[in-house]
């Protein structure tokens, strides 16, 4: 059951340009990168051999928390094969530590602490694998054997990794600038209208939940290739990352101080990031810095195990969260009170994600009168924690369908007849948590997916369960989310650093191919082809004609990258707006060689014609005369076809769905097996549905990871990390997962021309709430702690009996 | 000290001096430049270093290239014939079986090796059989749709 179907809605302002019928928009079109990712003619980081290149290891450090006595690196040094060897004491003070990119200022007026973030360790290290020195050799071989040959006198510290251990009086303190290791408190939302809420409420659900850390384990590993030209005083860096052209800002604005004209940042093919590979990293600053003084490229690929201990990880909240009802199940108000971990330094975007990416999503899809959320953000002597596929979305989700379902079970509501009851059905919505939506329809959605899931038949798939001596549920979770990042100014005013906005280059050649620029970056969703089928429906040429180009910032004028399933929201309209300015110049172009005015002059499928005649010219055609101009305008009109445009979004964009999980449950050994999962998706118009369904897939088995399986886990005494391999960490294989049903519906956003939503984290932001929900009506409990391990599961059965 | 090392790669013979202690991911992805066998956990788990030894799936991260002594090694660059691709490679294509694109050199010779083992195989068969192999992006939605198609063709 995964054909998409598309119901129109008929009322919708938005524009429904270039959605032809049989046009390339929509259409389930195999993607043009498949052929060289299928062939192993991919090129990713670790693929790129540069001339002379050397290899770098870095030794990081085995404490969680420990300040370094002494740094001997003589016998590394003398070591066979040994370049250079770099620690935290040859790094100039002129370099800066890595920055953060949004600035939240907090309930008391102050801005949020930011302790600075070496590029090696200064004089401390904060958690496992914070890098202390780097080696650079002959051989990757070589730097290796050479790193352990770096003696490091530490002094080990008392560490904190748990954030209600890092709250308590008395704890160590991660940086001396935060003694009580808050990075900030954060509120949103009218406190004393919340509270008013709850003084009226007939019913009032509670719940203690924890947002289990991840780790995101794209399965190419971050990597870099750096090096430095004497010629022109310039920098190269190859890097798996997601922005390059941010990579590249923060680099040489704020850490480094090169010129950024200076350095030219290229993504290769990136072998999936989920938000890992957003963030500016040490590893890639330092071979940066260190090409020019060893005078060749310094390669450094990270091992698994490197992975886990310095990619930024994601989640990790602990909330206490309340719904207020009245006696039929409507919403009255929401308190949420979070506790959210930084890690051991701030990373990218990391202050962000726990309080607008967090708390402005509460609402869901309801009409929740008042809403209040605090939220206290701590540093512990952990990875860094930042965005990873979904980042605040899941966690608000979490907490919203956890209670909304918590409370229809408390009530004797049906899970979808407190849904229908409380959904917000008029459009523009604004929430009492500073966000408008523009268009959506939730009834739609779960109606869709408890068609999908086949609710009439659950109760006797039930009963044959229990006859088997099986528990079974059914778990329900309609998410919202905000995508399309975001407005600039409204971003600005919330402590953005950066804009948010998106470019788009054009340029059609004189044969009328095209190369199209893009400042998203695709690692995995198929932006190549995607991006491709919208010029082709708009310029009506063949897909196979044009080629999307990203992931360079010597070749694409900017880019704020990809993360926050913006690409096509973003990222796809400004390149609209570039084949725009490009199609209105074809027409002058056209009204030229046809002599007509240029207002006489329309174009589709390819041709400029002349309103009501068929005198025409093809597209091909006024490409050509743009470069070969004999007969041309040139006294109004400037020869070429190459256009750029930047786009910056007026709102975010709201996807938003339903997901239904059915789970069996073993009550001997609490396995859980997900029998079945099915979503009902609103991503607005959809331009290759096989690629949004991929999308989908992916998110939908983070999601569940999350829920069942996934849990990043340090030792809450020594502070060392214990699921540092896949030995370890439970990473979702195939069999842990039924085929996913997929559905769509589709309200078109009303503020983007393509009327595109995103799709991108739909999955891992619906599913985990799904996931326990079932878990929990399948055996009377009112939570179990995610990931719900057998174990969890076992003991919850147990302590329930009887109640489900 | 090197040591002498002959094996037959994609068809190709090949004969050249090994350090003892080079894993065969290294020496393909190194001196012979097929970077399409990938590595994703230096550790035997992930299986994007995937290769056919002797027509059987190995994790060339987790053998000595020396083991490879003699042996017939197929990358994924040597399983397309000329521009056609292999008809495992063909499904991942037609099934959107892939994203990223970094596990699916070692997902599909690791289909590819199953040929031959069970007919015709059920959809829980094959992801039982792909257990060795991670995927972060496809949740295996149609990776296993693809494999189910591929090994179908592959006997057809």
């Amino acid at each position: 059951m995964t054909d998409t179907t598309v119901r129109e809605k008929p009322a919708s302002a938005a524009p429904q340009r270039a959605t032809k019928p049989g046009g390339p928009i929509g259409a389930r079109i195999e993607r043009k990168e498949d052929a060289r990712f299928l062939t192993g003619a991919g090129q990713y980081t670790d693929d790129v051999a540069l001339p002379h290149q050397t290899y770098a290891s870095f030794v990081r450090s085995p404490h969680a928390h420990a300040r370094i006595r002494a740094l001997r690196v003589d016998a590394a040094k003398g070591a066979p094969g040994v370049i250079a060897v770099y620690t935290g004491a040859d790094i100039p003070q002129s370099v800066g530590g890595l920055p953060c990119g949004w600035l939240i200022t907090g309930s008391d007026g102050k801005p949020m602490k930011e302790p600075k973030h070496p590029i090696l360790a200064q004089g401390k290290v904060r958690h496992v694998g914070d890098p202390v020195a780097i080696v650079i050799a002959e051989s990757a071989a070589q730097a290796k054997e050479a790193a352990q040959l770096v003696d490091v006198d530490y002094e080990a510290l008392p560490a904190v990794v748990d954030v209600r251990d890092a709250m308590r009086k008395g704890a160590p303190a991660v940086h001396d600038e935060a003694p009580d290791n808050v990075c900030y408190v954060w509120a949103l939302g009218d406190k004393a209208a919340a509270d008013a809420a709850f003084a009226k409420a007939a019913h009032v659900t509670t719940l203690q939940l924890v947002n289990n850390r991840l780790i995101p384990n794209a399965i190419e590993p971050r990597a870099c290739n750096a090096t430095y030209s004497r010629a022109d005083d310039s920098y190269t860096l190859y890097v798996a990352n997601q922005n390059p052209h941010v990579e590249r800002l923060l680099m040489t604005a704020f850490v480094l101080g090169l010129p950024e004209h200076k350095v030219r940042v290229i993504a290769p093919d990136v072998g999936g990031g989920f938000g890992s590979k957003i963030y500016l990293y040490a590893e890639e600053t330092v071979c940066v810095w260190a090409s020019k003084l060893v005078g060749r490229p310094i390669k450094w690929t990270a091992e698994r195990g490197e992975s886990f201990q310095s990619d930024a990880h994601g989640r990790d909240h602990v909330t206490r969260a309340e719904l207020a009802l009245d006696k039929d199940g409507r919403f009255l108000g929401m308190r949420v009170q979070t506790t959210a971990a930084m890690g051991a330094y701030l990373s990218t975007f990391a202050s962000c994600i726990p309080t607008i990416l967090y708390a402005t999503l509460l609402a869901g899809q309801y009409r929740t009168p008042a809403i209040h959320c605090e939220v206290t953000a701590v540093f512990t002597n952990t990875a860094p924690v930042d965005a990873y596929r979904g980042a605040g979305r899941p966690e608000a989700t979490y907490v919203v369908e956890r209670l909304v379902a918590t409370a229809a079970r408390e009530m004797g509501i049906a899970q979808d007849q407190i849904r229908r009851r409380n959904f917000i059905r008029e459009f523009p919505y604004a929430t009492p948590v500073a966000l408008t939506y523009d268009t959506g329809d939730y009834e739609a959605c779960l109606d869709g997916a408890m068609k999908l899931a086949d609710v009439a038949g659950f109760a006797k798939r039930k009963e044959e369960a229990a006859k088997r001596g099986k528990l079974r549920g059914l778990g329900y979770s309609s998410y919202i989310e905000a995508c399309g990042l975001a407005p600039s100014n409204v971003a600005g005013s919330l402590g953005a650093r950066a804009g948010l906005f998106e470019a788009g280059e054009v340029r059609v050649h004189p044969t009328g191919k095209v190369t199209v620029f893009t400042g998203s970056h695709s690692h995995g969703q198929g932006h190549e082809t995607t991006f491709a089928q919208v010029v082709a429906g708009r310029l009506g040429i063949a897909v196979e004609d044009i080629d999307v180009v990203h992931g360079d910032t010597g070749r694409i004028p900017f880019g704020m990258g990809t993360y926050g399933s913006r690409s096509i929201a973003v990222g796809g309209t400004a390149i609209m707006k570039a084949v725009d300015k490009i199609v209105a110049k074809g027409r002058k172009i056209a009204a030229h060689l046809m002599e007509v005015s240029d207002a006489d002059v329309e174009f589709a499928d390819g041709k400029f014609t002349v309103k009501g005649t068929d005198k025409n010219v093809p597209f091909a055609q006024v490409a050509l005369t743009a470069y070969v101009p004999h007969n041309y305008p040139l006294d109004k009109l400037e020869p070429g076809l190459d256009e750029t445009a930047f786009y910056d979004p007026t709102n975010f964009t709201y996807p938003a769905g339903t997901h239904i999980c059915e789970v069996e449950i073993d009550p001997q050994t609490g396995e859980t097996k997900i029998v079945a999962f099915s979503a009902c998706d609103d991503f607005g118009n959809i331009i290759n549905p096989m690629i949004v369904e991929g999308q989908v897939h992916g998110g939908l088995a983070q999601g569940i990871g999350q829920a069942l399986l996934e849990a990043c886990v340090y030792d809450r005494d020594s502070g060392q990390l214990l699921t540092g391999s896949y030995m370890d960490y439970a990473m979702p294989r195939a069999a842990d997962f039924p085929s996913f049903r997929v559905d769509t519906r589709v309200t078109p956003c009303t503020h983007n021309p393509l009327g595109v939503k995103g799709c991108g984290e739909a999955g891992a932001i619906g599913a985990p709430a799904a996931v326990i929900n079932a878990i929990c009506d399948a055996t009377g409990a009112k939570d179990v702690a995610m990931p719900a391990t057998s174990e969890r599961v076992w003991r919850v059965v147990r302590e329930n009996q009887g109640r489900a | 000290m090197k040591i002498p090392f002959s094996l037959t790669v994609n068809g190709k013979p090949v004969s050249t001096e090994i350090e003892p202690r080079a894993l065969l991911v290294e020496f393909l992805r190194g001196p012979l430049q097929l970077t399409g066998t990938h590595v994703g956990c230096d550790t035997a788990q992930c299986g994007a270093c995937t290769v056919l030894v002797d027509g059987k799936p190995m994790k060339s991260c987790n053998m000595l290239a020396i083991q490879a002594q003699g042996a017939n090694v197929t990358t994924i660059e040597g399983l397309a014939q000329g521009d056609a691709l292999h008809p495992m490679q063909a499904a991942f294509r037609k099934h959107h079986g892939l994203q990223c694109g970094f596990c699916t050199p070692g997902m599909v010779l690791s289909a590819v090796g199953l040929a031959g083992q069970v007919k015709q195989p059920s959809e829980a068969q094959i992801r039982e059989a792909l257990d060795g192999n991670f995927c972060r992006c496809t949740g295996y939605h149609n990776i296993v749709k693809a494999v189910q198609e591929g090994l179908a063709d592959m006997t057809a």
